[in-house]
């Protein structure tokens, strides 16, 4: 139990941080993501293995990069790789457990918009693309989404589909040919989202410490479903606080 | 062997052309995309799966017609506000793209490298990206009948990395972070390496690529060619340039500041060292 008090942005990052296993092959990505990844590394997955798109593999920085490919991957890797191996002979052949994916559009089947806000060929925002997105979405054995809430990214429907969740619902994955399972959770700086055994649907069903099921609600651009029994997020450790904070530089 | 950069430019680019500056945060040659903007090239092809602050500065100058990219932002920091701008409102010119993921432009590169019309892998299915790229087909597994994604050979005209250092006749020798440059250099018509240095002999180097001299066409010494972005072993990546960028690539007026200056400055000595 904590002391402290915490952000939102960092209930955030502690959560997702817990939902990586000790051992997994983790493809990360830079942002919340990767100080997701870095916390779990220095707290309860010291083997986390964490792999970045630039081709360090088993990197363990001791500071968080701002980019993918830092120099500090690089020194500290298992093993530097081509982008073609990464993609190909990694994340293709099925041999990465996590992919952690932010997003700036995520709708009710978990569908990721990082392309376009607004029409393809008559933008509002152009935003960077997919990057490795769609195939992480596909080929990792889950992914776990990382966004701040807000009706503005949980949209009923994105804009563009740029990373494949569950599609229109139960059974497009598997039409689609795509192997892995798909966001198994979505982690907001409100709660947590999972899609439901069944429709496949983004449900609530865990809310982080203060937080009231119409908080999220109003935050939803759709009429979200919540689960009967609701999970509270324990507090972040004084561990985990500290960690996340010398690597943020919030300390 | 090494050219001054300015000529290798002059010698290997020519309006028009498709251009791959190639480099994953690593090793970006942005000393050589700066001298296209110099040299006032236009309507060219760029084409990169990461293009960042380089690319948003060639964009910004007017040198693009087409992006060809997988990934478009300045990374850490957020948007490429100049590349956003041609996109929404044509400035300085309309700028068309298509897109595609990271593992698409790979294997666009491989396929390209490997002297064969396309490549397969599994990717973009159930994305829109298939509805707004002609260059994104699928295609049935002769053997199983699986579907996949294939797309075409990528075949610039002219691929230019950076890298550490080449020797006097020419091979060239990077490690650290080598990203898609061997795939991208093999897979074009005509190839620039600007480099650190040049050394008499190239010793081994832990997780190295070697470029044999015979496929590439000139070789640039331009010490601190990489920057911002950086050159395992030599200096590190200029996070505040970065972050820099992002205030002058917002605004119009301060991006042109920035171009008169650049224009502006001769080219870097020394151009040709090493010869």
């Amino acid at each position: 139990m904590s002391t402290a008090t915490w952000t939102s942005d960092e209930i955030m990052t502690v959560t997702a941080s817990r939902s990586l296993r000790d051992g997994m092959a983790c493809f990360v990505g830079i942002g919340l993501p990767s100080t997701a990844a870095n916390v779990a590394s220095r707290t309860h997955a010291p083997d986390l293995w964490m792999i970045y798109e630039s081709g360090t593999m088993g990197a363990s920085p001791d500071h968080l990069p701002l980019s993918i490919g830092d120099g500090v991957l690089a020194d500290t890797a298992d093993a530097v790789i081509s982008v073609p191996e990464v993609f190909n002979y990694w994340l293709q052949a099925g041999r990465i457990d996590v992919g952690f994916l932010g997003a700036a559009q995520i709708d009710r089947y978990a569908n990721i918009n990082t392309t376009v806000i607004g029409d393809y060929d008559d933008p509002k925002v152009r935003l960077p693309g997919a990057g490795g997105a769609p195939e992480i979405a596909a080929s990792c054995r889950e992914v776990v989404v990382i966004m701040r809430h807000s009706r503005r990214a949980f949209v009923d429907r994105v804009d563009f589909i740029t990373s494949v969740g569950h599609g229109s619902g139960p059974g497009e994955r598997e039409r689609l040919g795509l192997r892995g399972d798909g966001p198994v959770r979505v982690i907001t700086d409100l709660g947590v989202l999972e899609p439901h055994p069944l429709t496949r649907e983004l449900t609530l069903v865990g809310l982080h410490p203060g937080v009231q099921v119409d908080h999220v609600r109003a935050a939803t651009g759709w009429d979200l479903c919540v689960a009967d029994e609701l999970s509270r997020t324990p507090e972040p450790t004084d561990t985990e606080l500290s960690v996340l904070r010398s690597l943020t530089g919030a300390d | 062997m090494p050219l001054p950069l300015e000529e290798a430019i002059r010698g290997l680019v020519h309006d028009g052309d498709t251009v791959a500056l190639e480099g994953f945060t690593h090793l970006i040659p942005v000393a050589a995309g700066h001298e296209i903007i110099r040299q006032g090239l236009r309507e060219l092809t760029l084409v990169r799966m990461t293009p960042d602050i380089v690319y948003d500065q060639l964009i910004g100058a007017g040198c693009a017609r087409k992006l060809v990219f997988s990934w478009g932002g300045n990374p850490g920091v957020g948007s490429l506000h100049r590349f956003r701008d041609a996109v929404t409102h044509s400035w300085p010119v309309p700028l068309e793209i298509e897109e595609h993921s990271h593992a698409g432009m790979a294997n666009r590169y491989v396929a390209g490298a490997s002297g064969l019309p396309f490549a397969i892998l599994r990717g973009y299915s159930g994305t829109d990206l298939v509805e707004h790229n002609p260059h994104i087909k699928a295609i049935a597994c002769p053997f199983t009948g699986q579907e996949l994604a294939a797309v075409p050979a990528l075949n610039p005209d002219v691929t230019i990395i950076h890298a550490q250092r080449a020797d006097t006749v020419g091979n060239v020798q990077l490690w650290g972070i080598t990203g898609i440059q061997k795939e991208a250099a093999l897979a074009a018509e005509r190839v620039l390496v600007t480099v650190e240095e040049v050394v008499d002999h190239l010793d081994p180097v832990p997780g190295q690529v070697i470029l044999p001299s015979r496929v590439v066409d000139a070789v640039s010494v331009v010490p601190g060619g990489a920057a911002p972005s950086y050159a395992h072993g030599y200096y590190e990546r200029d996070n505040t340039a970065y972050k820099a960028w992002d205030a002058i690539g917002r605004d119009r007026e301060a991006f042109t500041s920035w171009l008169a200056e650049l224009t502006h400055t001769p080219a870097p000595e020394p151009a040709g060292r090493g010869a």
